[in-house]
Protein backbone atom coordinates (compact mmCIF):
# COMPACT_ATOMS: atom_id res chain seq x y z
CA UNK A 1 0.00 0.00 0.00
CA UNK A 2 2.87 2.61 0.99
CA UNK A 3 5.61 2.24 3.60
CA UNK A 4 4.40 3.97 6.97
CA UNK A 5 6.96 6.34 7.62
CA UNK A 6 7.40 8.63 10.96
CA UNK A 7 6.17 11.73 11.29
CA UNK A 8 8.17 13.89 13.45
CA UNK A 9 6.00 15.62 16.30
CA UNK A 10 7.79 18.82 17.69
CA UNK A 11 6.21 19.54 20.90
CA UNK A 12 8.00 22.16 22.50
CA UNK A 13 6.61 25.47 22.13
CA UNK A 14 10.50 27.31 21.57
CA UNK A 15 11.65 24.75 18.80
CA UNK A 16 13.41 26.04 15.62
CA UNK A 17 13.84 23.06 13.33
CA UNK A 18 16.66 23.48 10.69
CA UNK A 19 18.15 21.32 8.03
CA UNK A 20 22.03 19.98 8.53
CA UNK A 21 22.81 17.75 5.81
CA UNK A 22 20.24 14.75 5.16
CA UNK A 23 18.74 15.67 8.91
CA UNK A 24 16.26 17.89 10.40
CA UNK A 25 17.22 18.90 13.80
CA UNK A 26 15.62 20.48 16.52
CA UNK A 27 16.91 23.57 18.33
CA UNK A 28 15.60 25.19 21.74
CA UNK A 29 17.72 28.77 22.33
CA UNK A 30 20.28 27.46 20.49
CA UNK A 31 21.40 24.08 21.32
CA UNK A 32 20.73 20.75 19.55
CA UNK A 33 17.78 18.68 21.21
CA UNK A 34 17.02 16.70 18.24
CA UNK A 35 17.77 14.61 14.84
CA UNK A 36 15.98 12.99 12.36
CA UNK A 37 17.17 11.66 9.21
CA UNK A 38 14.47 13.27 6.63
CA UNK A 39 14.93 9.97 4.56
CA UNK A 40 13.03 8.24 7.48
CA UNK A 41 10.35 11.20 7.19
CA UNK A 42 6.94 11.30 6.14
CA UNK A 43 5.46 14.43 7.77
CA UNK A 44 6.81 16.97 10.64
CA UNK A 45 3.97 18.50 12.64
CA UNK A 46 5.56 21.13 14.94
CA UNK A 47 3.45 22.67 17.81
CA UNK A 48 6.17 25.32 18.12
CA UNK A 49 6.40 29.17 17.40
CA UNK A 50 9.80 29.94 16.30
CA UNK A 51 9.00 27.80 13.08
CA UNK A 52 11.59 26.78 10.37
CA UNK A 53 14.62 27.75 8.43
CA UNK A 54 13.97 28.08 4.40
CA UNK A 55 16.27 25.44 3.74
CA UNK A 56 15.09 22.77 5.94
CA UNK A 57 11.44 23.85 3.85
CA UNK A 58 12.80 23.68 0.77
CA UNK A 59 14.49 19.94 1.23
CA UNK A 60 11.24 18.53 2.69
CA UNK A 61 9.07 20.13 -0.30
CA UNK A 62 11.41 18.54 -2.28
CA UNK A 63 11.36 14.57 -0.58
CA UNK A 64 7.45 15.40 -0.39
CA UNK A 65 7.79 15.91 3.49
CA UNK A 66 4.96 17.99 4.43
CA UNK A 67 5.27 20.27 7.78
CA UNK A 68 2.62 21.32 9.12
CA UNK A 69 2.87 24.26 11.89
CA UNK A 70 -0.23 23.92 14.31
CA UNK A 71 -0.74 26.56 17.38
CA UNK A 72 0.27 24.43 20.76
CA UNK A 73 -3.78 23.80 21.06
CA UNK A 74 -3.14 21.94 18.01
CA UNK A 75 -5.06 24.44 16.14
CA UNK A 76 -3.68 24.19 12.59
CA UNK A 77 -2.36 27.62 11.27
CA UNK A 78 -0.33 26.87 7.79
CA UNK A 79 1.55 24.12 6.08
CA UNK A 80 4.47 23.85 3.58
CA UNK A 81 4.57 21.15 0.66
CA UNK A 82 6.11 20.59 -2.34
CA UNK A 83 5.65 21.40 -6.09
CA UNK A 84 3.83 18.07 -6.68
CA UNK A 85 2.88 17.29 -10.08
CA UNK A 86 -0.39 15.96 -9.03
CA UNK A 87 -2.78 14.41 -11.32
CA UNK A 88 -4.57 17.52 -13.32
CA UNK A 89 -7.19 14.47 -14.42
CA UNK A 90 -8.42 13.14 -11.17
CA UNK A 91 -8.69 16.71 -10.23
CA UNK A 92 -10.81 17.30 -12.75
CA UNK A 93 -13.13 14.57 -11.86
CA UNK A 94 -13.27 15.36 -8.29
CA UNK A 95 -14.17 18.76 -9.50
CA UNK A 96 -16.84 17.38 -11.63
CA UNK A 97 -18.50 15.50 -9.49
CA UNK A 98 -18.25 18.18 -6.57
CA UNK A 99 -20.33 20.44 -8.97
CA UNK A 100 -23.36 17.52 -9.70
CA UNK A 101 -25.28 17.07 -6.57
CA UNK A 102 -26.20 13.72 -7.10
CA UNK A 103 -22.39 12.54 -8.24
CA UNK A 104 -21.61 13.07 -4.93
CA UNK A 105 -24.10 10.63 -3.27
CA UNK A 106 -22.84 7.47 -3.96
CA UNK A 107 -19.47 8.86 -2.07
CA UNK A 108 -21.21 10.96 0.90
CA UNK A 109 -23.12 7.48 1.43
CA UNK A 110 -19.88 5.33 1.86
CA UNK A 111 -18.76 8.38 4.23
CA UNK A 112 -21.64 8.53 6.24
CA UNK A 113 -22.47 5.01 6.57
CA UNK A 114 -19.15 4.29 7.34
CA UNK A 115 -19.09 6.85 10.15
CA UNK A 116 -22.33 5.86 11.74
CA UNK A 117 -21.13 2.11 11.65
CA UNK A 118 -17.90 2.68 13.13
CA UNK A 119 -19.25 5.15 16.07
CA UNK A 120 -21.79 2.03 16.65
CA UNK A 121 -18.69 -0.18 17.03
CA UNK A 122 -17.15 2.30 19.70
CA UNK A 123 -20.48 1.70 21.74
CA UNK A 124 -20.37 -2.32 20.96
CA UNK A 125 -17.36 -2.46 22.37
CA UNK A 126 -17.69 -0.85 25.29
CA UNK A 127 -21.00 -2.71 25.71
CA UNK A 128 -19.03 -6.04 25.25
CA UNK A 129 -16.08 -5.00 27.53
CA UNK A 130 -17.90 -3.52 30.44
CA UNK A 131 -21.44 -3.82 29.64
CA UNK A 132 -22.19 -5.54 32.81
CA UNK A 133 -20.88 -3.13 35.45
CA UNK A 134 -22.17 -0.25 33.99
CA UNK A 135 -24.18 2.06 36.48
CA UNK A 136 -28.21 2.17 36.32
CA UNK A 137 -29.27 3.03 33.01
CA UNK A 138 -25.66 3.09 31.25
CA UNK A 139 -26.16 0.12 29.57
CA UNK A 140 -30.07 0.51 28.38
CA UNK A 141 -28.68 3.76 27.29
CA UNK A 142 -26.09 2.59 25.33
CA UNK A 143 -28.34 -0.32 23.75
CA UNK A 144 -30.66 2.06 22.70
CA UNK A 145 -27.50 4.53 21.20
CA UNK A 146 -26.60 1.31 19.27
CA UNK A 147 -29.94 0.76 17.73
CA UNK A 148 -30.26 4.23 16.62
CA UNK A 149 -27.02 3.86 14.89
CA UNK A 150 -27.78 1.00 13.24
CA UNK A 151 -30.59 2.53 12.15
CA UNK A 152 -29.51 5.38 10.96
CA UNK A 153 -26.41 3.07 9.33
CA UNK A 154 -29.10 1.30 7.45
CA UNK A 155 -30.93 4.82 6.48
CA UNK A 156 -28.33 6.16 4.47
CA UNK A 157 -27.76 3.04 2.24
CA UNK A 158 -31.57 4.66 0.77
CA UNK A 159 -30.62 8.14 1.12
CA UNK A 160 -31.05 9.91 -2.48
CA UNK A 161 -29.51 13.09 -1.92
CA UNK A 162 -26.43 14.28 -0.10
CA UNK A 163 -28.61 16.45 1.84
CA UNK A 164 -30.41 13.63 3.19
CA UNK A 165 -26.93 12.49 4.12
CA UNK A 166 -25.60 15.39 5.77
CA UNK A 167 -28.52 15.14 8.11
CA UNK A 168 -28.56 11.52 8.44
CA UNK A 169 -24.53 11.90 10.10
CA UNK A 170 -25.98 14.55 12.01
CA UNK A 171 -28.46 12.08 13.50
CA UNK A 172 -26.00 9.65 14.10
CA UNK A 173 -23.63 12.31 15.53
CA UNK A 174 -26.26 13.23 18.06
CA UNK A 175 -27.26 9.52 19.36
CA UNK A 176 -23.46 8.78 20.07
CA UNK A 177 -21.96 11.98 21.47
CA UNK A 178 -25.80 12.16 23.52
CA UNK A 179 -24.15 8.61 25.35
CA UNK A 180 -20.46 9.62 25.16
CA UNK A 181 -20.05 10.10 29.07
CA UNK A 182 -21.14 6.75 29.62
CA UNK A 183 -18.13 5.67 27.54
CA UNK A 184 -15.75 7.49 30.58
CA UNK A 185 -15.56 4.79 33.10
CA UNK A 186 -13.59 6.89 35.87
CA UNK A 187 -15.92 8.61 38.18
CA UNK A 188 -13.30 11.55 37.82
CA UNK A 189 -15.63 15.23 37.67
CA UNK A 190 -12.62 16.19 35.58
CA UNK A 191 -13.70 13.73 32.74
CA UNK A 192 -17.07 14.67 32.36
CA UNK A 193 -17.72 15.40 28.68
CA UNK A 194 -20.32 18.59 28.21
CA UNK A 195 -21.44 17.86 24.43
CA UNK A 196 -19.36 18.81 21.89
CA UNK A 197 -17.60 21.85 22.39
CA UNK A 198 -14.18 22.81 19.71
CA UNK A 199 -13.99 27.09 19.59
CA UNK A 200 -12.89 26.55 22.25
CA UNK A 201 -13.15 23.32 23.75
CA UNK A 202 -14.56 23.77 26.98
CA UNK A 203 -13.89 20.23 29.12
CA UNK A 204 -10.91 18.16 28.86
CA UNK A 205 -12.55 15.52 27.17
CA UNK A 206 -13.51 18.13 24.27
CA UNK A 207 -9.63 19.00 24.43
CA UNK A 208 -8.59 15.89 23.40
CA UNK A 209 -11.05 15.01 21.16
CA UNK A 210 -9.65 18.70 18.84
CA UNK A 211 -6.20 17.38 19.39
CA UNK A 212 -6.62 14.43 17.93
CA UNK A 213 -8.84 15.59 14.95
CA UNK A 214 -6.50 18.33 14.28
CA UNK A 215 -3.39 15.33 13.93
CA UNK A 216 -6.03 13.25 11.96
CA UNK A 217 -6.89 16.18 10.03
CA UNK A 218 -3.19 16.10 9.00
CA UNK A 219 -2.31 12.42 8.19
CA UNK A 220 -6.04 12.71 6.08
CA UNK A 221 -4.64 15.81 4.37
CA UNK A 222 -1.43 14.31 3.04
CA UNK A 223 -3.11 11.13 2.28
CA UNK A 224 -5.19 12.89 0.02
CA UNK A 225 -2.31 14.89 -1.71
CA UNK A 226 0.09 11.77 -2.08
CA UNK A 227 -2.76 10.04 -4.25
CA UNK A 228 -3.72 13.42 -6.64
CA UNK A 229 -6.80 14.92 -4.73
CA UNK A 230 -7.30 18.32 -3.88
CA UNK A 231 -8.19 18.01 -0.59
CA UNK A 232 -9.78 21.44 -0.76
CA UNK A 233 -12.69 20.19 -2.78
CA UNK A 234 -15.21 17.75 -0.88
CA UNK A 235 -18.39 15.85 -0.88
CA UNK A 236 -19.89 16.19 2.66
CA UNK A 237 -18.75 19.45 3.18
CA UNK A 238 -18.99 22.05 0.94
CA UNK A 239 -16.58 23.69 -0.22
CA UNK A 240 -15.62 26.88 1.73
CA UNK A 241 -12.41 29.54 1.73
CA UNK A 242 -9.36 27.99 3.30
CA UNK A 243 -11.35 24.66 4.30
CA UNK A 244 -10.01 21.62 3.30
CA UNK A 245 -13.06 20.26 2.98
CA UNK A 246 -11.89 16.87 1.58
CA UNK A 247 -9.46 16.35 4.26
CA UNK A 248 -12.29 16.73 6.29
CA UNK A 249 -15.09 14.32 4.40
CA UNK A 250 -12.47 11.54 4.79
CA UNK A 251 -11.68 12.38 8.51
CA UNK A 252 -15.26 11.11 9.45
CA UNK A 253 -14.97 7.63 8.91
CA UNK A 254 -11.79 7.73 10.70
CA UNK A 255 -12.93 9.50 13.72
CA UNK A 256 -14.02 7.14 16.05
CA UNK A 257 -12.11 4.54 15.00
CA UNK A 258 -8.41 6.81 15.51
CA UNK A 259 -9.61 9.71 17.87
CA UNK A 260 -12.63 9.02 19.96
CA UNK A 261 -11.24 5.24 20.83
CA UNK A 262 -7.74 6.64 22.16
CA UNK A 263 -9.53 9.38 24.43
CA UNK A 264 -11.69 6.84 25.73
CA UNK A 265 -9.16 4.70 26.18
CA UNK A 266 -6.24 7.40 27.92
CA UNK A 267 -8.99 8.62 30.18
CA UNK A 268 -10.00 5.33 31.15
CA UNK A 269 -7.12 3.96 31.91
CA UNK A 270 -6.03 7.42 33.73
CA UNK A 271 -2.94 7.54 31.43
CA UNK A 272 -4.04 11.54 32.00
CA UNK A 273 -5.13 13.71 35.00
CA UNK A 274 -6.76 16.68 35.39
CA UNK A 275 -3.98 18.49 35.89
CA UNK A 276 -2.67 17.39 32.59
CA UNK A 277 -4.81 20.39 31.30
CA UNK A 278 -5.32 24.03 31.30
CA UNK A 279 -8.55 26.03 32.34
CA UNK A 280 -8.19 29.28 30.48
CA UNK A 281 -9.93 32.38 32.33
CA UNK A 282 -11.86 32.24 29.32
CA UNK A 283 -13.34 28.54 29.90
CA UNK A 284 -11.15 27.38 26.95
CA UNK A 285 -9.21 23.95 28.10
CA UNK A 286 -6.03 22.85 26.79
CA UNK A 287 -3.70 19.94 26.98
CA UNK A 288 -0.07 21.35 28.75
CA UNK A 289 2.60 20.65 27.00
CA UNK A 290 3.98 17.78 29.09
CA UNK A 291 0.97 15.54 28.76
CA UNK A 292 0.64 16.60 24.71
CA UNK A 293 3.92 14.35 24.35
CA UNK A 294 2.13 11.36 25.85
CA UNK A 295 -0.69 11.57 24.21
CA UNK A 296 1.67 11.91 20.67
CA UNK A 297 3.19 8.78 21.90
CA UNK A 298 -0.15 7.23 22.07
CA UNK A 299 -1.85 8.68 19.09
CA UNK A 300 1.81 6.82 16.94
CA UNK A 301 1.42 3.86 18.95
CA UNK A 302 -2.60 3.61 17.78
CA UNK A 303 -1.27 4.12 14.49
CA UNK A 304 0.95 1.01 14.17
CA UNK A 305 -1.87 -0.87 15.37
CA UNK A 306 -2.77 -3.69 12.62
CA UNK A 307 -5.71 -4.47 11.85
CA UNK A 308 -7.83 -6.48 8.60
CA UNK A 309 -8.47 -3.11 5.91
CA UNK A 310 -12.33 -4.54 5.19
CA UNK A 311 -12.58 -4.11 1.66
CA UNK A 312 -8.80 -4.74 0.18
CA UNK A 313 -8.86 -7.94 3.03
CA UNK A 314 -5.24 -6.90 3.58
CA UNK A 315 -3.58 -6.47 6.82
CA UNK A 316 -2.30 -2.67 7.59
CA UNK A 317 -1.62 -0.13 9.85
CA UNK A 318 -4.53 1.87 11.41
CA UNK A 319 -1.86 4.65 9.78
CA UNK A 320 -2.04 3.59 6.05
CA UNK A 321 -5.95 3.63 6.88
CA UNK A 322 -6.05 6.45 5.35
CA UNK A 323 -3.70 6.31 2.56
CA UNK A 324 -6.16 3.25 1.77
CA UNK A 325 -9.15 5.07 1.72
CA UNK A 326 -7.82 8.08 -0.60
CA UNK A 327 -6.73 5.65 -2.70
CA UNK A 328 -10.33 4.06 -3.02
CA UNK A 329 -11.56 7.41 -3.45
CA UNK A 330 -9.57 8.11 -6.48
CA UNK A 331 -10.45 4.51 -8.00
CA UNK A 332 -14.00 5.54 -7.29
CA UNK A 333 -13.38 8.69 -9.29
CA UNK A 334 -11.62 7.66 -12.27
CA UNK A 335 -14.59 4.67 -13.03
CA UNK A 336 -13.31 1.70 -11.31
CA UNK A 337 -15.43 1.36 -8.30
CA UNK A 338 -19.36 2.44 -8.33
CA UNK A 339 -19.04 4.09 -5.07
CA UNK A 340 -16.63 4.56 -2.36
CA UNK A 341 -16.12 1.94 0.09
CA UNK A 342 -15.95 3.65 3.72
CA UNK A 343 -13.84 2.06 6.15
CA UNK A 344 -15.61 -0.12 8.21
CA UNK A 345 -13.95 -0.99 11.48
CA UNK A 346 -15.16 -3.97 13.67
CA UNK B 1 21.58 15.75 -40.77
CA UNK B 2 19.59 17.27 -37.78
CA UNK B 3 15.88 16.03 -37.33
CA UNK B 4 13.60 19.17 -38.39
CA UNK B 5 11.09 20.89 -36.18
CA UNK B 6 7.43 19.54 -36.14
CA UNK B 7 4.30 21.06 -35.64
CA UNK B 8 3.26 22.09 -31.98
CA UNK B 9 0.16 20.15 -31.87
CA UNK B 10 2.21 16.99 -33.53
CA UNK B 11 5.32 17.58 -30.79
CA UNK B 12 2.26 17.54 -28.01
CA UNK B 13 0.94 14.05 -28.91
CA UNK B 14 4.10 12.17 -28.90
CA UNK B 15 4.45 9.61 -26.16
CA UNK B 16 7.34 8.65 -24.25
CA UNK B 17 9.26 5.83 -25.57
CA UNK B 18 9.36 3.67 -22.46
CA UNK B 19 5.43 3.71 -23.01
CA UNK B 20 5.50 1.11 -25.13
CA UNK B 21 7.56 -1.21 -22.60
CA UNK B 22 4.84 -0.13 -20.15
CA UNK B 23 2.21 -0.69 -22.46
CA UNK B 24 3.34 -4.60 -23.62
CA UNK B 25 3.70 -5.34 -20.19
CA UNK B 26 0.30 -4.27 -19.48
CA UNK B 27 -1.93 -1.63 -20.26
CA UNK B 28 -2.96 -0.48 -17.21
CA UNK B 29 0.57 -0.23 -15.89
CA UNK B 30 0.61 2.22 -18.97
CA UNK B 31 -2.22 3.78 -18.08
CA UNK B 32 -1.40 4.37 -13.95
CA UNK B 33 1.76 5.73 -14.92
CA UNK B 34 1.37 8.12 -18.13
CA UNK B 35 -2.41 8.80 -17.49
CA UNK B 36 -2.69 8.72 -14.08
CA UNK B 37 1.09 9.95 -12.97
CA UNK B 38 0.76 7.33 -10.36
CA UNK B 39 4.48 6.72 -8.64
CA UNK B 40 6.20 9.09 -11.46
CA UNK B 41 8.74 9.62 -8.84
CA UNK B 42 9.25 5.74 -9.03
CA UNK B 43 9.73 5.86 -12.45
CA UNK B 44 12.60 8.03 -12.46
CA UNK B 45 14.61 6.60 -9.44
CA UNK B 46 14.60 3.68 -11.55
CA UNK B 47 15.65 5.11 -14.63
CA UNK B 48 18.36 6.91 -12.25
CA UNK B 49 19.07 3.12 -11.29
CA UNK B 50 19.42 2.24 -14.76
CA UNK B 51 22.11 4.71 -15.60
CA UNK B 52 24.37 3.43 -13.23
CA UNK B 53 24.46 -0.12 -14.34
CA UNK B 54 24.70 0.72 -18.35
CA UNK B 55 27.76 3.42 -17.61
CA UNK B 56 29.57 0.79 -16.02
CA UNK B 57 28.84 -1.91 -18.64
CA UNK B 58 28.93 0.43 -21.13
CA UNK B 59 33.19 0.59 -20.43
CA UNK B 60 33.24 -3.05 -22.21
CA UNK B 61 30.73 -2.66 -25.01
CA UNK B 62 32.88 0.27 -26.18
CA UNK B 63 35.54 -0.55 -28.84
CA UNK B 64 38.10 1.94 -30.34
CA UNK B 65 37.85 3.39 -33.43
CA UNK B 66 33.70 3.80 -33.03
CA UNK B 67 31.55 7.16 -32.54
CA UNK B 68 29.56 6.30 -29.62
CA UNK B 69 27.08 8.79 -28.59
CA UNK B 70 25.41 8.15 -25.12
CA UNK B 71 21.68 9.14 -23.92
CA UNK B 72 20.57 10.45 -27.14
CA UNK B 73 17.54 12.52 -27.30
CA UNK B 74 15.30 11.11 -30.00
CA UNK B 75 11.66 11.46 -31.74
CA UNK B 76 9.48 9.85 -34.34
CA UNK B 77 7.01 11.44 -36.22
CA UNK B 78 5.37 8.30 -37.90
CA UNK B 79 5.94 6.04 -34.43
CA UNK B 80 4.64 9.55 -32.31
CA UNK B 81 7.20 8.33 -29.63
CA UNK B 82 9.59 10.63 -28.12
CA UNK B 83 12.48 9.61 -25.75
CA UNK B 84 16.27 8.35 -25.39
CA UNK B 85 18.67 5.95 -26.81
CA UNK B 86 21.26 4.75 -24.10
CA UNK B 87 23.75 4.46 -26.39
CA UNK B 88 24.33 4.71 -29.98
CA UNK B 89 27.38 3.36 -31.79
CA UNK B 90 27.84 4.69 -35.31
CA UNK B 91 29.06 1.83 -37.58
CA UNK B 92 30.26 1.33 -41.09
CA UNK B 93 33.38 2.43 -43.04
CA UNK B 94 32.15 5.90 -42.48
CA UNK B 95 30.66 5.89 -39.42
CA UNK B 96 27.17 6.51 -41.02
CA UNK B 97 25.30 3.69 -39.36
CA UNK B 98 23.53 3.76 -36.46
CA UNK B 99 23.59 1.08 -33.84
CA UNK B 100 21.35 1.20 -30.88
CA UNK B 101 22.16 -0.67 -27.70
CA UNK B 102 19.71 -0.43 -24.99
CA UNK B 103 21.45 -1.29 -21.18
CA UNK B 104 19.21 -3.36 -19.32
CA UNK B 105 19.33 -4.39 -15.47
CA UNK B 106 17.03 -7.79 -15.17
CA UNK B 107 17.46 -10.77 -18.11
CA UNK B 108 15.92 -11.63 -21.59
CA UNK B 109 12.21 -11.55 -20.93
CA UNK B 110 9.78 -14.29 -22.88
CA UNK B 111 7.76 -10.94 -24.01
CA UNK B 112 8.97 -8.80 -26.33
CA UNK B 113 8.95 -5.53 -24.79
CA UNK B 114 12.83 -5.07 -24.69
CA UNK B 115 12.57 -5.78 -28.80
CA UNK B 116 10.05 -3.25 -29.49
CA UNK B 117 11.39 -0.34 -27.51
CA UNK B 118 14.80 -0.89 -28.97
CA UNK B 119 12.62 -1.03 -32.60
CA UNK B 120 11.31 1.91 -31.83
CA UNK B 121 14.67 3.63 -31.03
CA UNK B 122 15.74 2.44 -34.04
CA UNK B 123 12.82 3.95 -36.08
CA UNK B 124 13.48 7.09 -34.55
CA UNK B 125 17.48 6.88 -35.63
CA UNK B 126 16.02 6.29 -39.09
CA UNK B 127 13.78 9.09 -39.24
CA UNK B 128 16.51 11.35 -37.99
CA UNK B 129 19.20 10.33 -39.84
CA UNK B 130 17.39 9.54 -43.28
CA UNK B 131 19.82 5.29 -43.14
CA UNK B 132 18.39 2.06 -42.72
CA UNK B 133 19.09 0.85 -38.97
CA UNK B 134 19.21 -2.85 -39.56
CA UNK B 135 20.09 -4.16 -35.68
CA UNK B 136 21.05 -2.89 -32.61
CA UNK B 137 21.41 -5.08 -29.34
CA UNK B 138 19.95 -5.33 -26.04
CA UNK B 139 22.97 -5.85 -23.18
CA UNK B 140 21.79 -7.62 -19.23
CA UNK B 141 22.78 -6.74 -16.53
CA UNK B 142 22.04 -9.76 -14.45
CA UNK B 143 23.49 -12.21 -17.27
CA UNK B 144 26.24 -9.81 -18.43
CA UNK B 145 24.60 -11.13 -22.06
CA UNK B 146 24.38 -9.25 -24.98
CA UNK B 147 21.87 -10.10 -27.86
CA UNK B 148 21.86 -9.17 -30.96
CA UNK B 149 17.88 -7.93 -32.54
CA UNK B 150 17.65 -7.69 -35.63
CA UNK B 151 14.74 -5.05 -36.92
CA UNK B 152 12.68 -7.38 -39.44
CA UNK B 153 9.57 -6.41 -40.46
CA UNK B 154 7.57 -8.64 -37.80
CA UNK B 155 8.92 -6.55 -35.16
CA UNK B 156 8.58 -3.36 -36.57
CA UNK B 157 4.81 -4.48 -37.52
CA UNK B 158 4.55 -4.84 -33.74
CA UNK B 159 6.41 -1.83 -32.83
CA UNK B 160 4.11 0.25 -35.37
CA UNK B 161 0.96 -1.47 -33.80
CA UNK B 162 2.15 -1.48 -29.86
CA UNK B 163 2.75 2.83 -30.27
CA UNK B 164 -0.49 3.25 -31.76
CA UNK B 165 -2.13 1.36 -29.32
CA UNK B 166 -0.47 2.99 -26.40
CA UNK B 167 -1.04 6.49 -28.11
CA UNK B 168 -4.45 5.85 -28.02
CA UNK B 169 -5.12 4.93 -25.20
CA UNK B 170 -3.45 7.66 -23.70
CA UNK B 171 -4.78 10.27 -25.50
CA UNK B 172 -8.25 8.84 -24.31
CA UNK B 173 -7.25 9.35 -20.96
CA UNK B 174 -8.92 6.16 -19.70
CA UNK B 175 -7.21 4.02 -17.65
CA UNK B 176 -8.63 -0.14 -18.34
CA UNK B 177 -9.36 -2.28 -15.41
CA UNK B 178 -6.73 -4.59 -14.27
CA UNK B 179 -6.34 -8.10 -15.28
CA UNK B 180 -4.91 -10.02 -12.52
CA UNK B 181 -1.90 -12.06 -13.66
CA UNK B 182 1.22 -14.01 -12.76
CA UNK B 183 3.19 -10.74 -13.96
CA UNK B 184 1.59 -8.67 -11.14
CA UNK B 185 3.64 -10.09 -8.60
CA UNK B 186 6.70 -8.35 -10.62
CA UNK B 187 4.54 -5.01 -10.99
CA UNK B 188 5.71 -1.85 -9.10
CA UNK B 189 2.35 -0.60 -9.64
CA UNK B 190 0.58 -3.46 -7.46
CA UNK B 191 -0.26 -1.94 -4.35
CA UNK B 192 -1.55 0.93 -6.17
CA UNK B 193 -3.38 -1.04 -8.61
CA UNK B 194 -4.82 -3.33 -6.60
CA UNK B 195 -5.50 -6.18 -9.43
CA UNK B 196 -7.12 -8.59 -7.35
CA UNK B 197 -9.34 -6.62 -5.91
CA UNK B 198 -10.33 -4.61 -8.57
CA UNK B 199 -10.72 -6.91 -11.30
CA UNK B 200 -14.25 -8.06 -10.94
CA UNK B 201 -14.66 -5.49 -7.93
CA UNK B 202 -18.08 -5.76 -5.81
CA UNK B 203 -21.46 -3.50 -6.34
CA UNK B 204 -19.67 -1.26 -3.07
CA UNK B 205 -23.67 -0.37 -2.31
CA UNK B 206 -24.29 -3.75 -1.50
CA UNK B 207 -21.03 -4.69 -0.47
CA UNK B 208 -21.62 -1.70 2.13
CA UNK B 209 -24.92 -3.06 3.24
CA UNK B 210 -23.36 -6.45 4.32
CA UNK B 211 -20.58 -4.22 6.32
CA UNK B 212 -23.26 -2.48 8.22
CA UNK B 213 -25.24 -5.92 8.36
CA UNK B 214 -28.47 -4.01 6.99
S1 LIG C 1 -0.60 -4.96 -10.95
FE1 LIG C 1 -1.00 -6.25 -12.73
S2 LIG C 1 -2.83 -5.38 -13.66
FE2 LIG C 1 -2.03 -3.87 -12.25
S3 LIG C 1 -0.77 -2.55 -13.50
FE3 LIG C 1 0.57 -4.07 -12.62
S4 LIG C 1 0.64 -5.72 -14.11
FE4 LIG C 1 -1.10 -4.42 -14.66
Amino acid sequence: MRRMLNTLYVTSEDAWLRKDGANVVVEIDGSERGRAPLHMLEGVVSFGRPGASPALLAACAEAGITISHLDPNGRFLARVEGPRTGNVLLRRAQFRAADNPTRGVPIVRGIVAAKAANQRTVIRRALRDHGDSLPGGGREALEAAERRLTDVARRTLAATSVDLLRGLEGEAAQAYFGVFNQLLRTGDPAFVFGGRSRRPPLDRVNALLSFFYALLGHDCRSALEAHGLDPQVGFLHSDRPGRASLALDLMEELRPVLADRLVLSLINRRQLAADDFTVEDAGGVRLNETARKRVLVAWQERKRDELTHPFFGESMPLGVVAHAQAQLLARHLRGDLDGYPGFVWK
Amino acid sequence: MPASPIDRETEEALIPLSALQHYLFCPRQCALIHVEQLWAEDAATAEGRLFHDKVDAGRAETRPGQRVARGVALRSVALGVTGKADVVEFRGRDHLTPFPIEYKRGKPKAHRADEVQLCAQAMCLEEAFGVPVPEGALFYGETRRRQGVAFDEALRALTRQTADAARSMIASQATPPPVHMPACRRCSLEALCQPARLEAPPSVARWLAAQIGA
